[in-house]
């Protein structure tokens, strides 16, 4: 009993080749989905790249090639990458750590794992900026070595692995809970140490899933407005990130400049969900035949 | 699917550490040393500093810092917008989920990426959109206008600008757990003359109700703290157009550091909140399989 009453000439179920099922509301709810999805995300997504055709070619590549914004793509990506790379490290820790071993603190540590993912970034922004001040309690501590991270460049890296931890910890987590103990016994059996298990048996069936926190933690941060903006000391050519030159073209109402920087940070986004999406399928693959 | 919000909805089956299966006592207290130093240097601490920088003058500072006019009505703005914004992306995170769990059909695991396609947009980017559409540069945005209704820089353009960033989280919490459940419950009810309402008030959602809870208050945390696409579409109006985390910066902006950790403490609140409910629902989830 579909809500909708499939028309001769039109019909959801048509469209999706929908396979019959005795459960109704297929065309109530997949048409009330993709109505909503159209007019929230996809309609106002595809104005973006409408609007990044206003410039022309050259227009467009003059703007994403400025010395400015070219200085913040570097900064944007570079730290993001670093800080991706470091949550890999660690994350991949934690997740050993909270999966595997038994210790006093441990249903605290998981829980608060997702703290960067619950707190407003602006709270994080303006926590880690005083902490990590000349004068704040990190920053005091650091400022004698001469490092010195907020108003920064470390100041963003510093910012993007506060926000990328959790999705590291929280991919890694599932496939180290699933693994069976039987594959370690094994390699024992055959006289693997327990480093050569760690890394020829346990940390293949780990990559798919260490890539894909890493994917997600790099795409997050690229993005990341509140966190890192008042960290960063936004100087021209030094700390500004990609996000924050969109604003600055909006505050200026270069409304066409904003949209061609956006319109980069959206395709390169889009092609690391293609990206995420083919290292899940593997992940699914490889831990089925594990 | 990414799950990274997700934890696995059993506990770990308890091993029974065995030498060949485990690291040496000095490997595992170095690795559990590692993860509680940088639990506390990048996670601890910024907590602890929020709560502390925002009592620094004292309890009367505090409570007088949280009930400015302006901080009064930045409240009220960011709990009307969640209220709006939450229910709404409610129905369709329900509507999305049936339609993609209980059914076959062709593109689905496309539809799932366009559903999490918010999540790996730039949230500068999510309000950039809005001003596209909507501001004085667009016909569109000219036409509203005329008619005098104001999007941009009002509380609509938060509204909107909230939904598109918390759009997928009820539907991706809901979509890999009813898949899990399937479909024979349902399909018993249906058989047995139940209508679509009916099979699914009373059989599929006591069965998702802590899934959909967790959907809930993840999609309200964020709908409260938003900051970037919110700080896009606002204007920054002053007792008008800002919310809880626009106050905070503008705040901070002025060197008010005091007040401006005295309401970001509020939102660091709700990120507590938010964890303490989770850490209930998978203990709950946890003990209902077990």
């Amino acid at each position: 009993m579909p809500a909708f009453p499939a028309t001769e000439n039109f019909s959801l179920r048509k469209v999706f080749s929908f396979q019959h099922s005795v459960l109704p509301g297929f065309s109530l709810t997949m048409g009330y989905s993709l109505a909503y999805l159209s007019l929230i995300v996809l309609i106002p997504l595809a104005t973006v790249f409408f609007k990044s055709t206003e410039l022309g070619l050259a227009g467009f590549w003059k703007t994403v090639t400025h010395p400015r914004i070219l200085a913040s793509f570097k900064l944007s990506f570079g730290a993001s990458l670093i800080a991706a790379a470091i949550n890999v490290f660690f994350g991949l820790n934690f997740a050993w750590v909270l999966s595997r071993y038994r210790f006093p603190g441990k249903k605290i540590l998981d829980a608060l794992i997702d703290l960067p993912f619950a707190m407003p970034t602006a709270v994080t922004g303006i926590t880690l900026a005083t902490l990590y001040a000349r004068n704040g309690w990190i920053g005091r501590l650091l400022a004698p070595f001469g490092i010195e991270v907020s108003y920064t460049p470390l100041g963003v890296l510093v910012a993007s692995v506060f926000i990328g931890l959790p999705f590291v910890v929280r991919t890694l987590q599932p496939v180290l809970e699933d693994l069976e103990v039987e594959v370690e016994e094994a390699a024992a059996c055959l006289g693997a140490n327990r480093w050569q298990t760690f890394w020829r048996v346990i940390f293949p069936i780990l990559t798919p899933a260490l890539l894909t926190g890493f994917a997600l933690a790099f795409a997050r941060a690229v993005g990341e407005y509140g966190s890192i903006v008042f960290i960063a000391g936004n100087m021209p050519m030094v700390s500004e990130i990609t996000p924050l030159m969109i604003i600055t073209k909006l505050e200026q109402y270069d409304y066409a400049g904003a949209t061609a920087i956006a319109t980069v940070m959206l395709v390169f986004s889009f092609i690391i969900l293609l990206l995420i999406n083919t290292l899940q399928a593997w992940s699914r693959r490889s831990q089925k035949d594990a | 699917m990414t799950g990274f919000v997700t934890q696995p909805d059993s506990p770990p089956p308890a091993r029974t550490p065995t030498r060949a299966t485990t690291e040496p006592l000095l490997v595992r207290v170095i690795l559990i040393g590692v993860a509680f130093l940088f639990f506390a240097v990048f996670l601890l601490i910024p907590l602890a500093a929020v709560f502390i920088e925002a009592l620094k003058k004292g309890w009367d500072t505090y409570v007088n810092s949280i009930s400015t006019p302006d901080s009064i009505s930045a409240i009220k703005l960011t709990l009307l917008v969640a209220a709006i914004s939450v229910p709404l992306n409610l129905v369709f995170g329900v509507a999305a989920a049936w339609s993609v769990a209980k059914f076959e059909f062709r593109g689905k695991q496309f539809l799932i990426s366009l559903i999490d396609l918010p999540f790996s947009v730039s949230p500068v980017i999510s309000g950039l959109i809005y001003v596209l559409i909507f501001g004085a540069q667009s016909r569109f945005g000219q036409a509203l206008r005329e008619l005098d209704v104001r999007v941009l820089f009002a509380v609509p353009g938060i509204v909107l600008a909230t939904i598109f960033v918390t759009f997928p989280f009820v539907a991706r919490e809901l979509i890999p757990l009813m898949q899990a459940q399937g479909n024979d419950e349902e399909e018993a009810a249906v058989m047995l003359g139940a209508g679509g309402f009916t099979t699914f008030f009373r059989v599929t959602l006591p069965n998702i109700k802590w899934g959909l809870m967790y959907g809930i208050i993840l999609c309200n945390a964020r709908a409260m703290g938003e900051f970037g696409a919110v700080s896009v579409v606002s204007g920054h109006i002053r007792g008008l157009t800002n919310t809880i985390p626009l106050h905070v910066e503008i705040l901070y902006n002025e060197y008010n550091f005091v007040p401006a950790f005295a309401v970001a403490s509020l939102l660091a609140l709700l990120a507590l909140l938010t964890l303490c409910v989770k850490s209930f629902i998978e203990w709950r989830r946890g003990g209902l399989e077990a």
